[in-house]
C-alpha cells in the first residue's frame, strides 16, 4: 500500500477544500516534512481517525490545520503538555507533537524534557529552522552562534542548543534527525518514530530563507537547499571522521533507539493489577 | 422525600471533600503540581484514581503543564481536575484562556493563600478574586465557585463539573486556606442522589458536524478525540467549523456566542444563601470561611435587636447582581468582610451604586476574620 499518487494522497490526507491556499512561504521547508508526515501516516495505515497532531505555535504551529486529522493548535510551547493529557486519556490514540525551534527549546524546553524523562507514548516533530519563523526572525535557541537576527544585529552570541543532545541527555526512547533535502530518509525515521512505543524525539532541519537566509549567507531558498546537502552527512560517517572534517557538518540519522514501554502504558498496567486484585478480592 | 439510603458519613478536611466531590461527579483524570495548601487535592487523587477504572492521576512539571494536560484530557473526553494556590494559578492563566476560547469543560481549584508572590504559604486569604475573574487576557466570561465548610466543597465541586460540562467552559473553584483545611464530619451522597451532568456529544454523522455551530443554548456539542469527528480546535479566534478567521462577523458571532452561553443562564449559575436576608436592614455580603464568621455575627447581632442578615456568595462570577439588587429594597448597611483590600467589595459597591452605605472588613495579615470583628461593624450601623 505505499503506492499513492500526488492527488491521492492530497485528497486523502490533507484539507484541501477548506484550507489552502496555506500561509507558508514559497521554498519553506515547512511543507516537505507535512508531507514526510502525511507519508509516514499512510504507509503504516494508520487511521485518520486515530491521529491527533497537537500543534504550538509558529509558522511550523500552522501544520496542524492543514491535515485531516483531530488537530489541535495549542499555546506556544506547550504542545507536549496537550499531547500528554491526551496520550494518558486515551492511549489509543497515535499523538504527534508538532514544535518549532522556538516552541520545543525555549518557552517549552522543560516540556521537552520531561516528556523524554517520563518516556510518554508521544512522536515529537521539531522542525528546526534555527529562527522564530512567524515573529519575524529573532534569534532561537537554536540559531548558530555568530548569525545575524533580528535580536542579534551585531551576531548571535550565545551558543546554539542541540536538539539531539538534549533529547538523548534527557533519556528519551527513540532520537533521530533528518533534513528536509534529504526526504526519503525523513521519511524512513518518522515511519520509525510514530511506530516506537515511549517518547520518540525528531529533529527536522527545514529552511527559513525568509527569516534567517536573507539574513545571513543564504539568499535564495536554493542556497539554504545546497547548504542542508552540503552539511548533512550520515551519523555513521561522521563518526568516522575527525575533529576538523567534523567541523560545519551535521550528522544525520538515528542517534538513540530503545524500545521502553511508554508511561501510559506502565501506567495502565499499574491500574490493571488494581482492578484484577480488586476482582479476586470481590471488592 | 425519605431518603434511600443512609449516607456514608465521613470527618473529612476541605480538601478530602474536593476529591470527593470530583469523584461523584464523574471526574476520571487529575493532572497537577504540588503547592500548599491545595496538594492534598493532588496527594488523594494519587492514590485514588489509579484504583478506579480508567483513572488517570499524572504529577506534571509544572502548573502549565498541568493545565495543558488536564486541556488535553478533556479534548479526549475526560472529565478532568487540577488543583493549586497563588503562584501557581497565576502560571495556569494563559492556558486557562485557551480552555475558554477552546470552550473546553474543566475545573480548576484554587486554594487561595497570601500573596503577592510567594507571600504566606499557609496562610488564609482571598486575595485571587479578581485574579480569577480577569487573571487570563482579553475579554471573556468566567465562572467562579466558592465554598464555606468542608460539606460545600464536596456539593460546590459537584456544581463545578456539572457547570463545566453543561456550559462547555472551565469552571473555577475558589477556596481559602481555613476552609481547605479544616477538619468536619460530611455526609457523601448516595450514586444517583446528586445530579450528574455530562457534556452533550454530537449525534448527527461527522460530515454535517460544525464544532463552534450556534445552538439553541449556545453550546455545541463535543465528541472525544478519535471518536471519528476530526475537527480542528485553537486559541486562534475561529469560525464555526474551528478554523482561524479575522473577518470581523466572524469574530463578532463567536465572541457573542461564548459571552451568552452563560450570560442567559444567570438563573442556574449564580448561587446564594440568604440568610435573614428578609427584612434585614444591615445586611453582610460575604464568601468562603469570612462567611461562617459572618452567619455567627448576624446571629448574635439579632440577640441584640439588630435586623441583620447575610448573603452569603457560592458562586462569585458572574456576580450574582440580582440577588443583591433584591436585598437593596431593604438594606440601609451592606458589610462586606473580606481577606483582602476589597475585591469584592468593589462589585457590591457597583450593584449598589450609592443606594446603602458599604462598610468594609479587610484583613490583609494572614489572619481569619473573626465573628466579632464583623458584629462590631452591623452593630456600628
Ligand atoms: C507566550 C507566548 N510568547 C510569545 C509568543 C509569540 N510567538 C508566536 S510564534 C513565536 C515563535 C515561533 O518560532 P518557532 O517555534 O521556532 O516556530 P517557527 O515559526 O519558526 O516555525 C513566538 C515567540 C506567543 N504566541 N506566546
Ligand atoms: S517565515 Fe520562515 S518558517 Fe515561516 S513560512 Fe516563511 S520560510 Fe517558513
Amino acid at each position: 500500500m505505499n503506492e499513492f499518487t500526488g492527488n491521492e494522497i492530497i485528497h486523502q490526507y490533507l484539507r484541501h477544500n477548506k484550507k489552502f491556499p496555506h500561509v507558508l512561504c514559497a521554498g519553506c521547508g515547512h511543507g516537505i516534512v507535512l508531507g514526510t508526515l502525511i507519508r509516514s501516516i499512510h504507509s503504516l495505515q494508520i487511521p485518520k481517525d486515530d491521529v491527533v497532531l497537537v500543534a504550538g505555535i509558529g509558522c511550523s504551529g500552522r501544520l496542524a490545520v492543514y491535515g485531516d486529522f483531530n488537530t489541535v493548535h495549542t499555546t506556544h510551547g506547550r504542545a507536549m503538555t496537550f499531547a500528554t493529557g491526551i496520550k494518558m486519556a486515551n492511549p489509543k490514540l497515535n499523538v504527534i507533537a508538532i514544535m518549532g525551534d522556538g516552541d520545543a527549546l525555549s518557552i517549552g524546553g522543560n516540556h521537552l524534557i520531561h516528556a523524554a524523562r517520563r518516556n510518554i507514548g508521544v512522536t515529537a516533530l521539531i522542525l528546526n529552522n534555527n529562527i522564530y519563523g512567524m515573529t519575524g526572525g529573532q534569534s532561537s535557541p537554536a540559531t548558530p552562534e555568530g548569525s545575524t537576527t533580528m535580536t542579534n544585529p551585531y551576531g548571535q552570541l550565545d551558543s546554539s542548543f542541540d536538539t539531539v543532545e538534549l533529547a538523548k541527555g534527557a533519556g528519551a526512547n527513540y532520537v533521530a534527525r533528518g533534513t528536509v533535502f534529504h526526504v526519503k530518509k525523513l521519511e524512513k525515521i518518522m515511519t520509525d518514530a510514530i511506530e516506537r512505543p515511549g517518547f520518540s524525539v525528531v529533529e527536522a532541519i527545514t529552511p527559513c530563507h525568509t527569516q534567517y537566509g536573507r539574513k545571513n549567507k543564504y539568499k535564495t531558498p536554493v542556497d539554504m537547499y545546497k547548504w542542508m546537502k552540503k552539511a548533512a552527512v550520515s551519523i555513521e560517517r561522521y563518526n568516522e571522521m575527525d575533529e576538523a572534517a567534523r567541523k560545519d557538518r551535521l550528522p544525520i540519522g538515528v542517534f538513540v533507539e530503545n524500545d521502553r514501554k511508554g508511561y501510559e502504558e506502565k501506567y495502565y498496567a499499574m491500574q490493571a493489577n488494581f482492578l484484577s486484585k480488586n476482582a479476586r478480592e470481590g471488592k | 422525600m425519605p431518603r434511600r439510603k443512609k449516607r456514608k458519613e465521613i470527618f473529612a478536611l476541605g480538601n478530602e471533600a474536593v476529591v470527593e466531590g470530583a469523584l461523584l461527579a464523574g471526574c476520571s483524570f487529575y493532572g497537577g503540581y504540588p503547592i500548599t495548601p491545595s496538594s492534598e487535592i493532588m496527594e488523594i487523587m494519587a492514590n485514588r484514581l489509579p484504583k478506579i477504572e480508567n483513572g488517570v492521576f499524572i504529577q506534571l512539571e509544572d502548573e502549565i503543564a498541568s493545565m495543558g494536560a488536564v486541556i488535553g484530557a478533556s479534548l479526549a473526553g475526560r472529565k478532568a481536575l487540577t488543583a493549586t494556590s497563588g503562584p501557581g494559578f497565576s502560571l495556569k492563566q494563559e492556558n486557562l484562556g485557551y480552555a475558554i476560547m477552546a470552550e473546553t469543560p474543566l475545573v480548576l481549584v484554587n486554594v487561595m493563600r497570601g500573596g503577592p508572590s510567594t507571600g504566606l504559604p499557609t496562610c488564609p486569604a482571598q486575595g485571587d478574586v479578581q485574579q480569577a475573574r480577569w487573571g487570563t487576557h482579553g475579554d471573556h466570561p468566567i465562572i467562579v465557585l466558592s465554598a464555606s465548610n468542608v460539606q460545600e466543597c464536596l456539593d460546590m465541586t459537584v456544581t463545578a463539573f456539572n457547570m463545566a460540562e453543561k456550559y462547555r467552559t472551565p469552571v473555577i473553584l475558589l477556596l481559602d486556606e481555613v476552609t481547605a483545611h479544616t477538619r468536619e464530619k460530611i455526609e457523601i451522597p448516595n450514586e444517583g442522589e446528586y445530579e450528574v451532568f455530562s457534556r452533550t456529544v454530537p449525534s448527527m454523522p461527522p460530515e454535517w458536524y460544525k464544532p463552534y455551530e450556534e445552538t439553541v443554548r449556545g453550546v455545541p456539542p463535543m465528541p472525544p478525540l478519535g471518536s471519528g469527528y476530526r475537527f480542528h480546535t485553537t486559541g486562534l479566534t475561529h469560525d464555526r467549523n474551528g478554523f482561524p478567521t479575522q473577518r470581523p462577523e466572524e469574530v463578532t458571532e463567536l465572541m457573542e456566542r461564548i459571552h451568552r452561553k452563560i450570560d442567559q443562564f444567570f438563573y442556574d449559575i449564580q448561587l446564594v444563601d440568604e440568610i435573614q436576608t428578609e427584612d434585614a436592614e444591615a445586611v453582610v455580603i460575604a464568601y468562603g470561611s469570612v462567611a461562617r464568621s459572618a452567619e455567627l455575627a448576624v446571629q448574635q447581632a439579632r440577640e441584640n435587636g439588630v435586623k441583620a442578615g447575610l448573603l452569603k456568595l457560592k458562586t462569585l462570577f458572574p456576580y450574582p447582581r440580582r440577588h443583591q439588587e433584591k436585598i437593596m429594597a431593604k438594606a440601609k448597611t451592606i458589610i462586606v468582610p473580606e481577606m483582602n483590600m476589597g475585591q469584592m467589595s468593589r462589585e457590591v459597591k457597583r450593584v449598589n451604586m450609592g443606594r446603602a452605605a458599604v462598610r468594609t472588613i479587610n484583613r490583609i495579615d494572614g489572619q481569619i476574620v473573626t465573628p466579632s470583628e464583623i458584629l462590631k461593624v452591623i452593630m456600628q450601623g
